[in-house]
């Protein structure tokens, strides 16, 4: 069950379907989710909560065999309409990985890798926007000395945050986030935590977590998905203070999952 | 190998086990000793061919290798012979081997490993050339002589052979282009397209200067192969004495087995020829053992950079 919210969508799902060959992914799933907010997508493993959001920036399609159906609108338009592109939706909506996954190129080369395939190439610009992001992503005063250094000398965390810096430069308007701290120690989450915080400024971000608690500390807004279909989507509040669903109340609860 | 050595069979340690009794473990220690005598000897038998074929080489070559052979014109006269002429040959038959096997080699695999579709016509293609790829030499060498040397009436010129060769070591190329492209990891492909890279893109900047290491490697490994193979050529119709060095790429040209073929075959008639061959082979080993080294230091330099 969804709150009902006057404000304009940045998503909207109606009625979404997704099938993995024939076995169903996710099922009439009907979400809003709002400009500068963080959205948290938690439930059990292969509740389908990646897949949600792989499909907002239809990387999903990458894998074969994947059918869809229903509607999500972006802004009000549909994502799978025709006359959108692919490309141009991905350039509007970055994702952040599970595990970190720089380019085997330079600190520099990835950030302005968004750039240069969109066809920027302007030095100036460039490294405007290397430092911009870098700032953004907070990982300018460790890497600004060594710029030209390969991606894989930095640590996991660091390397995580790069990966964000990468995304920034284009400058989307949503992040999604897979499990994005997953594989870093808690020092590193802790500042990938901060960062989220930060960036919902400017950013609305959806972030699929294991993580309860990270869920309950960084995140405006909750949905919780169970085989594929969305229990529960409220204020991150209510969710984990009087969840309406009993299946909700026993996932946060830990006696499942 | 070593002399004999005496089998040591200790006393049966504590309580008695029906399991395994002393003399049953003696008897699986002697199978043991044998079975690693035998794969010794197999070894050793190996290495001991390779001893005598450059024992051979070196010692028929010490006289004839020198500089003047390296650098002076081909002759019928054993004493005033030398390889620069077949030198050049090989080089330049390389010169059109590495471009077209290279470029049409990296794009049958980008397009099978990125773009075809997974499927039965896409299986069919691989098996062909993966049987492409055993095919014997001399019958490449007689398709090269019916397209290249006969349609194309390029004779038995430097482009001809190179074409030739190109034909007979591209399956190794495109399967060794292949796994180097299967081998950058799927992750780095789903950062370029999350960010709005098209699939040229992403092949472009992230798959081929990933792969190219695992391209290089494989593809000098397929240059060293044509630089070695002789049965292509001969059927091509290079004569057994060219004296021109050659100077373009229709130019009649013979290359370092070839020569080697030939003045093996007239040392029936000019003993010395031998020491000719002894004296190309060596030439050919250095180039191939250079070759090789280059491969393998690529490897190694860029062996699990991601």
């Amino acid at each position: 069950m969804t709150v009902k919210d006057d404000r304009d969508a940045v998503y909207e799902a109606k009625k979404l379907n997704l099938w993995y060959g024939d076995k169903i992914a996710l099922q009439d799933v009907d979400a809003r989710i709002y400009e500068n907010e963080v959205t948290a997508v938690i439930g059990p493993s292969g509740c389908g909560k990646s897949t949600f959001i792989k499909v907002l920036n239809r990387m999903v399609e990458l894998i074969p065999s994947v059918r869809t159906s229903g509607e999500i609108l972006y802004h009000g338009k549909s994502i799978f309409d025709r006359s959108i592109r692919v490309e141009e939706l991905r350039s509007r909506v970055g994702m952040v990985f599970q595990k970190p996954n720089p380019f085997p190129k330079s600190i520099f080369e990835n950030v302005v890798y968004g750039l240069k395939i969109h066809g920027i190439h302007d030095k100036r610009i460039l490294n405007e926007t290397a430092e911009k992001s870098l700032r953004s992503a907070a990982l300018w005063n460790e890497v600004k000395d060594r710029l030209n250094d390969n991606a894989y000398a930095l640590s996991g965390g660091q390397q995580q945050r790069l990966c964000i810096a990468r995304c920034l430069a284009i400058e989307p308007d949503v992040l999604l986030m897979d499990e994005p701290t997953s594989a870093l120690d808690p020092i590193s989450t802790q500042n990938i935590e901060d960062l989220i915080y930060e960036l919902k400024q400017d950013y609305t971000i959806i972030i699929v977590t294991h993580n309860m608690q990270q869920a309950a500390r960084i995140s405006d807004k909750t949905a919780f998905f169970l085989m594929g279909e969305l229990i529960e989507f409220n204020d991150t509040e209510i969710i984990f203070n009087k969840p309406s669903n009993s299946k909700t109340e026993e996932y946060i609860t830990g006696r499942f999952g | 190998m070593q002399g004999t050595k005496t089998i040591q069979v200790k006393d049966s340690i504590g309580p008695a086990k029906s399991v395994s009794d002393s003399k049953q473990i003696r008897n699986r220690i002697v199978v043991n000793f044998i079975a690693e005598r035998i794969f010794l000897v197999s070894t050793v038998s190996a290495l001991a061919v390779l001893g005598v074929l450059i024992y051979r080489i070196i010692t028929q070559s010490i006289g004839w290798l020198d500089l003047n052979f390296l650098t002076g014109k081909l002759s019928i006269f054993p004493e005033k012979a030398g390889i620069f002429g077949v030198i050049t040959g090989t080089v330049m038959l390389m010169l059109v081997v590495i471009p077209v096997t290279v470029s049409l080699g990296t794009a049958t695999a980008v397009f099978l490993e990125e773009y075809a579709k997974k499927g039965r016509v896409q299986t069919l293609i691989q098996t062909n050339i993966s049987n492409l790829a055993g095919v014997p030499s001399v019958i490449f060498g007689l398709l090269g002589l019916t397209v290249f040397g006969r349609i194309f009436n390029l004779g038995s010129s430097v482009l001809a052979g190179g074409l030739t060769m190109s034909l007979l070591v591209l399956p190794i190329v495109v399967v060794a282009s292949q796994e180097a492209i299967r081998a950058v990891p799927g992750y780095l492909r789903d950062a370029s397209y999350a960010m709005g890279a098209t699939k040229w893109i992403t092949i472009k900047k992230i798959v081929l200067p990933t792969a190219l290491p695992g391209i290089l490697t494989g593809t000098i490994l397929a240059i060293s192969r044509a630089i070695g193979e002789t049965a292509p050529l001969i059927v091509l119709g290079i004569p057994a004495l060219i004296l021109r060095t050659p100077s373009n790429f229709i130019d009649d040209f013979t290359a370092l087995p070839v020569q080697i073929y030939y003045w093996t075959l007239d040392t029936v008639l000019t003993k010395e020829y031998a020491n000719l061959a002894a004296s190309t082979i060596i030439v050919l080993l250095v180039i191939l053992f250079i070759m090789n080294s280059f491969a393998i230091i690529i490897r190694n330099k860029y062996q699990k950079r991601y």
